[in-house]
């Protein structure tokens, strides 16, 4: 390995080859590049996914509920299950100390809603003061629904951004009333929501008036929760996921339905999404590095390719050297010798350009989805050597078949 | 190299002594080629004994038939076989290097026998710079490069004209003059009469082989 006339002979044939040296470099510098960008993309994607979820993570669980679907203790499938007050406050006396924000939810949709001479039709919710941390509203003027507005079943409204941009104008709202199925409604707050228009078509009202309003007794449409902050992930999730259970086993009980029921009762857990999120993460880290294995075999594939031809392009040169006293581990020798320093030269030089560009770009791509594409080192590495040794192990069966061939039949090839 | 073996030499039998030069004549599918390849190590007769310079030459392997040939034998070829991307001098210089000789001792070697066949001025020229005859001469050179005790030429002048032909004779038969055992395969009777004995082959049997006088390839004799 370390003999210099070697070295020279295997300089020579690169000198005076110029152009197979040039494609068997750049076949392993480009399956390099490729590789390297790849999983830099899919990191990239991975940080964006991550940085996107994050700014909306809630703990929020909601419950609401729809007609059975199993039948249980000689009651038909396709009852129509309704929730109440009384629902609520089980809930919520069973887990006082668990829970941080809570409300129980009226609500109606396409709501006729007019201001002097505009009008539009909006959903309608009637809610509890928490309910503005559940629904990360942010209030843009005024004020939200407080506990005073439920006891004294007041006919206030807080209204959607849009729906302050539909009915005023940008004239003054505040104070002013709203027509809503009929009933007058004071304006008292706007708020906005990061959700965009479809969340701010939207009018909140206490719960006590939209069940006053609407005749709905004590009848609840949803029920909506968060539970205390936990130190990290796991415990979150675990605590969420317990209340979940439990809760939906509770109603479930209270309501006849069957334990199997999946229809009936739906408790949506949003940290479970987010774990749904981490899980999407994973897998998408899984396929690049799927890609990027196959890239590699592509890689290894090409390398061989091009071995073989090399090999059968310098049978007659091995021939000649045979015919001249060369023996048959020097000549594999030579072929390998050659292929590994141009492969592992070329797979450095494919790596370095990739990481070059990474460097150079990286910081610039920041958009909703790949943010700070980059690629971990010792990867990189890993991969090139394992493009080297491929190829190496490729190229060592036709050159060990052509270093056995007879002399004359290698000179006899043309 | 089929499933149908075909005998293309059927009891050959002769012997060269050192110094001679002999040519192998016959017509097409006699087995002139057969022969020198077996003679050259570079094929394996299925039955007989060969024996070179004393050593029985029978199973070798691929690594003593290499040291063998590197050691007795000197090939020239009818298509030259140099190697395309190395200049006059490194072809020559590449039985020494297959022997281990260092570098700058294989230059000054082959250099040396780059100017017996007179061609020091094109030492640095590839073999693609060169014509015909010249790159002969640097294959006479390149077998004579390791020293060996036999040169087998295999229709040296088959892809040369005539006048070139005559200028690669004149210096093959100097070389027999210095005392090297030499053995050309050739199907032209002016060659073959430019050595000391010619053995004529049919049907892989010889049928003559006689000693005649050497026709001294003397260029300006044709002019």
């Amino acid at each position: 390995m370390f003999n210099i006339e070697r070295w020279q002979e295997i300089f020579e044939a690169i000198r005076k080859n110029k152009l197979r040296t040039f494609l068997t470099g750049l076949s392993v510098a480009s399956g390099i590049f490729i590789l390297v960008i790849l999983l830099a993309i899919g990191q990239g994607m991975s940080n964006g996914v991550e940085k996107e979820f994050e700014k909306d993570a809630t703990n929020r669980i909601s419950v609401w509920t729809n007609v059975t679907s199993v039948e249980y203790k000689g009651l038909n499938p396709g009852r129509f299950i309704e929730m109440d007050n009384r629902d609520y406050e089980m809930a919520v006396n069973k887990n006082s100390d668990k829970l941080e924000f809570k409300s129980g939810v009226y609500s109606r949709w396409g709501q006729l809603t007019t201001y002097k001479k505009e009008n539009g039709s909006y959903r309608v919710e009637g809610v509890r003061g928490d309910y503005q941390f559940l629904e990360n509203a942010t209030l843009v003027a005024g004020r939200f629904i407080n506990q005073s507005d439920l006891n004294t079943i007041e006919k206030v409204a807080i209204i959607g951004n849009q729906v302050y941009l539909d009915l005023f104008r940008d004239k003054i709202a505040l104070g002013e009333y709203v027509d809503i199925a009929g009933i007058k409604f004071k304006v008292v707050g706007i708020y906005s929501d990061p959700g965009g228009e479809r969340e701010e078509t939207r009018i909140f009202i206490p719960l006590t008036t939209a069940q006053r309003v609407y005749n709905a007794g004590d009848k609840l449409r949803s029920l909506a929760f968060t539970l205390e902050k936990q130190d990290n992930y796991e415990d979150a999730l675990a605590a969420s996921e317990a209340f979940s259970a439990e809760l939906e086993a509770d109603l479930k009980a209270k309501h006849t339905i069957a334990p199997t029921d999946e229809r009936a009762v739906n408790v949506n857990n949003t940290l479970e999404n987010t774990k749904k999120f981490y899980d999407l993460n994973n897998m998408i880290r899984w396929f690049f590095w799927g890609v990027g294995i196959c890239t590699i075999i592509a890689g290894v594939v090409g390398v061989s390719n091009i071995m073989l031809i090399i090999v059968k392009e310098r049978t007659k040169e091995i021939g000649i050297r045979k015919a001249i006293g060369a023996q048959p581990w020097s000549i594999i020798g030579m072929i390998l010798h050659e292929s590994i320093f141009v492969t592992a030269i070329a797979g450095f030089v494919g790596l370095i350009f990739s990481l070059f560009l990474l460097q150079i770009v990286g910081p610039f791509i920041e958009t909703d989805y790949i943010r700070n594409p980059s690629v971990d080192f010792s990867v990189a590495i890993t991969t090139v050597i394992i493009l080297v040794v491929a190829g190496a192990i490729a190229g060592f069966f036709p050159a060990y078949r052509a270093a056995n061939i007879k002399p004359i039949d290698a000179l006899r090839d043309e | 190299m089929g499933k149908n073996s075909l005998h293309v030499l059927k009891g050959i039998n002769f012997s060269v002594s050192e110094g001679e030069m002999v040519s192998i004549m016959g017509s097409s599918g006699s087995g002139k080629s057969t022969l020198l390849n077996i003679l050259g190590i570079l094929d394996e007769a299925d039955e007989g004994t060969y024996t070179l310079d004393g050593t029985l030459i029978k199973d070798l392997n691929e690594k003593v038939a290499a040291r063998y040939r590197n050691k007795f034998l000197g090939f020239i070829f009818q298509s030259f076989n140099l190697i395309n991307y190395k200049s006059a001098l490194d072809n020559v210089a590449m039985p020494l290097y297959y022997q281990g000789v260092k570098r700058n001792i294989r230059t000054e070697k082959a250099m040396h026998y780059l100017e017996k066949v007179g061609l020091a001025d094109w030492a640095s020229h590839l073999p693609s710079e060169l014509s015909g005859g010249q790159k002969q001469r640097v294959a006479i050179a390149r077998a004579l490069a390791s020293d060996p005790k036999v040169l087998l030429a295999d229709e040296p002048t088959g892809a040369l004209d005539s006048k070139t032909s005559y200028e690669v004779m004149e210096l093959i038969q100097g070389i027999n003059d210095e005392g090297k055992t030499i053995l050309i395969v050739t199907h032209e009777d002016d060659i073959a009469h430019m050595t000391k004995r010619i053995v004529n082959l049919k049907d892989g049997i010889i049928i003559d082989d006689s000693k005649v006088n050497q026709v001294r390839a003397k260029t300006e004799a044709y002019v």
